[in-house]
């Protein structure tokens, strides 16, 4: 493989991998700090895609897709976690996957009856339907390089909130002791209630970012929930940061996979985690569990 | 692990059943004209979803236009979903062969299922249709005479695309599938036919399934620069790839052949980024006859969808089933008669005639088509009664 190619899939694997971040980010958090293992969380990413195509298709505009569609999923978010997810705490994983699994599958009868069962495409806004050429023949969508910059600003931005405001040292707090957060006055619910909406946005807006890229097709909120489930595991459960480095792990290892080993790539993310989890048992930058 | 772990309507209703019908004697239907049991193992979740809705709904319509009956006997559907899963299968085939005890069965859409379809039913005998699934065996090492196909074999898809690529001055050509075995049976066929008219192949790119992140990939096809890339995807990995190549700048640069899979049933999510493109297949909406027109005309009033590849096959079988159960008067039990009146059938089907091969694979035109302007145009008859070579089927010998 020459220099430039070389290059050209890095950054091929990058781009991947800061996607991922965006699903990934909110299952670690809701892990993490609710303690709730989230299977319904790719179905989440799945409802983004598809209101990305119904919402893009009526109003012509993606911007206006992210405007309505996130705060509506964030909505939809508050509402499943007042009344399913709010049961879950301190239940055990067992409980948790029976419910949220369930959810997966309300969720996606509810896709089918809403959508359809068809392969919707979601136009790429006009604005950004242009090529940057790299090298000679290929060029990079500049979608891709939006949908980048758009996760990076994602990612900047909640590690902004969760370190330097008060509703984010709260949550902290609560994840690491909520009996103190209560006792000293705060709303240790409204909390969690407001971090499990944010988690749903954030795999909506994946879900809507990604729609142009991947279209909008039955049964994508679960493959991406697998590998999700992967990035958490090797960034460490919880961890955001973990999360982000995780996820650009498992981005560069698929890519990378796909050209140097095409016969047994689907592997090559699995083999990364194992190896990740022998070295560091708990992922890149977990916590040991009394820590958290 | 977050695909459905088992289908649960399937197994609810399946154990139910098998434990209503151990109470109940077999074969008195046959004289009492009890219904006829018609079993689906096909997609209703996961990638290939809209593939088995449309078999099923337009087997449905077949049914329908002759009054719900086959041989005088009402039908009963009993469908399964089988997810494209291929671990599932031997699961799935057992719920409705030796569970529900089934006149006859037919699907799947997925090569894998088919294959674990194909161990069971030559053991147990069932009467079995394959309505899409284009795996070679099934009409080759592991033919069998209780096992008809109504759909092609993958060899069909794409052998006398070989020869269009060739026409068209193209040389050098990257091949890239979906790593399963109608992807590898698709290529080999290709690449048969490509090598043999003087074609180069410059590499084979597989990509698991049904992985649909691509760039990785398009990366490397423009590093090769062929002249063209022959490719096997279906469903949402077709419309995604589509899209990817156009988006990636190859789509001017590089031609785009496929199976007619590649566009069938996707176009619209495709959108610009598929004109252009040129496909084999034995069917194409756009095919001018009157039997094609009728078909789609009556799919479109039942479902308000359009009809398509897959659509043809499960209405094909149906008016094939009820021609060979009349002959024999709904007996299910008649399966020599049965299957020679199957044996004998020339289908006036919406692709255009055709009639079995040996293997009892069909013997049908295969079209070159192009689309224009959003539609699939065709462009001419790329092999005229393709017959599948039906490579190790004993029957065809």
């Amino acid at each position: 493989m020459t220099l430039p190619l070389l290059l050209l899939q890095l950054l091929n694997g990058v781009e991947y991998g800061l996607l991922l971040f965006l699903v990934a980010s909110g299952l670690t958090l809701i892990f993490g700090v609710l303690g709730v293992l989230n299977f319904a969380h790719g179905s989440f990413y799945m409802l983004g895609a598809y209101l990305a195509y119904w919402l893009g298709e009526r109003t012509g505009s993606l911007a206006a897709a992210v405007a309505i569609g996130v705060p509506l999923m964030f909505a939809v978010g508050f509402v499943v976690e007042r009344l399913a997810i709010s049961r879950l705490y301190g239940r055990d994983h067992l409980s948790q996957l029976l419910l949220t699994y369930g959810l997966v599958l309300l969720f996606n009868e509810l896709q089918r009856a809403l959508f359809g069962n068809d392969v919707h495409g979601v136009p790429t806004p006009r604005a950004l339907a242009f090529g940057l050429p790299l090298g000679e023949l290929q060029a990079w969508p500049a979608y891709r390089a939006f949908t980048c910059v758009a996760c990076l600003a994602v990612a900047a931005a909640t590690r902004h909130v969760l370190l330097r405001t008060r509703f984010g040292m709260r949550v902290r707090a609560g994840a690491v002791n909520p009996e103190i957060v209560e006792a000293l006055g705060i709303d240790v619910r409204r909390l969690l209630s407001i971090l499990f909406s944010a988690g749903t946005a954030l795999a909506a807006l994946a879900g809507i970012l990604a729609a142009p890229l991947t279209t909008a097709y039955p049964g994508m909120g679960e493959g991406v929930l697998i590998v999700s489930f992967v990035v958490v595991v090797i960034g460490g459960i919880g961890s955001v940061k973990g999360a982000f480095f995780g996820a650009l792990l498992v981005g560069l290892a698929d890519t990378l996979g796909k050209v140097l080993f095409p016969g047994v790539s689907s592997a090559m993310v699995y083999a990364v985690m194992a190896a990740v989890l022998l070295w560091r048992p708990r992922g890149l930058f977990g916590q040991p569990a009394e820590a958290r | 692990m977050s695909r459905q772990i088992f289908s649960r309507r399937a197994l609810l209703a399946g154990t139910g059943v098998a434990a209503a019908s151990a109470l109940l004697p077999r074969r008195v239907f046959a004289a009492s004209k009890a219904k006829i049991r018609i079993g689906l193992l096909l997609p209703y979740s996961g990638t290939y979803a809209a593939l088995g809705n449309n078999i099923t709904d337009a087997m449905k319509l077949a049914a329908r236009e002759l009054d719900n009956k086959l041989g005088g006997r009402e039908i009963e559907w009993i469908a399964v979903d089988d997810e494209s899963d291929p671990a599932k299968a031997p699961a799935n085939v057992n719920k409705l062969v030796v569970g529900e005890k089934v006149d006859v069965l037919t699907g799947p859409v997925h090569s894998g299922v088919a294959m674990a379809m194909m161990q069971i039913v030559r053991q147990e005998k069932t009467l079995t249709i394959v309505t899409n699934a284009g795996a070679q065996a099934v009409t080759g090492q592991l033919c069998a005479p209780n096992v008809f196909r109504t759909s092609f074999s993958n060899w069909q898809t794409s052998y006398p695309c070989a020869d269009v690529v060739l026409k068209d001055g193209k040389k050098k050509a990257v091949l890239m599938f979906w790593n399963y075995s109608f992807g590898q049976e698709s290529m080999a066929a290709f690449k048969e036919g490509f090598t043999k008219g003087g074609g180069t192949i410059v590499k084979e790119i597989p990509v698991p399934f049904p992985s649909t992140e691509f760039q990785a990939q398009l990366s490397e096809i423009a590093a090769l620069k062929p002249d063209a890339v022959f490719v096997f995807f279906a469903g949402a990995g077709a419309a995604k790839f589509v899209k990817d190549f156009a988006d990636a700048g190859l789509k001017d640069k590089i031609a785009l052949y496929g199976s007619g899979f590649l566009t069938e049933g996707v176009l619209r999510a495709q959108g610009a980024a598929a004109e252009g493109i040129k496909t084999t297949l034995h069917y194409a909406d756009t095919l001018d006859t009157p039997a094609n027109h009728k078909f789609r005309d009556a799919f479109k009033k039942a479902t308000s969808r359009e009809a398509d590849v897959y659509a043809v096959a499960g209405y094909d079988t149906v008016h094939l089933l009820a021609n060979a159960l009349g002959k024999v008067k709904g007996d299910t039990g008649a399966q020599k008669e049965l299957i020679a009146a199957l044996e004998s059938a020339h289908v006036d089907s919406p692709r255009g005639p055709f009639r079995f091969s040996k293997a009892h694979n069909p013997v049908q035109n295969v079209y070159v088509r192009q689309v224009k302007n959003g539609k699939e145009i065709v462009l001419g008859v790329a092999q005229k009664d393709a017959e599948d070579p039906a490579f190790g089927c004993q029957m065809a010998t």
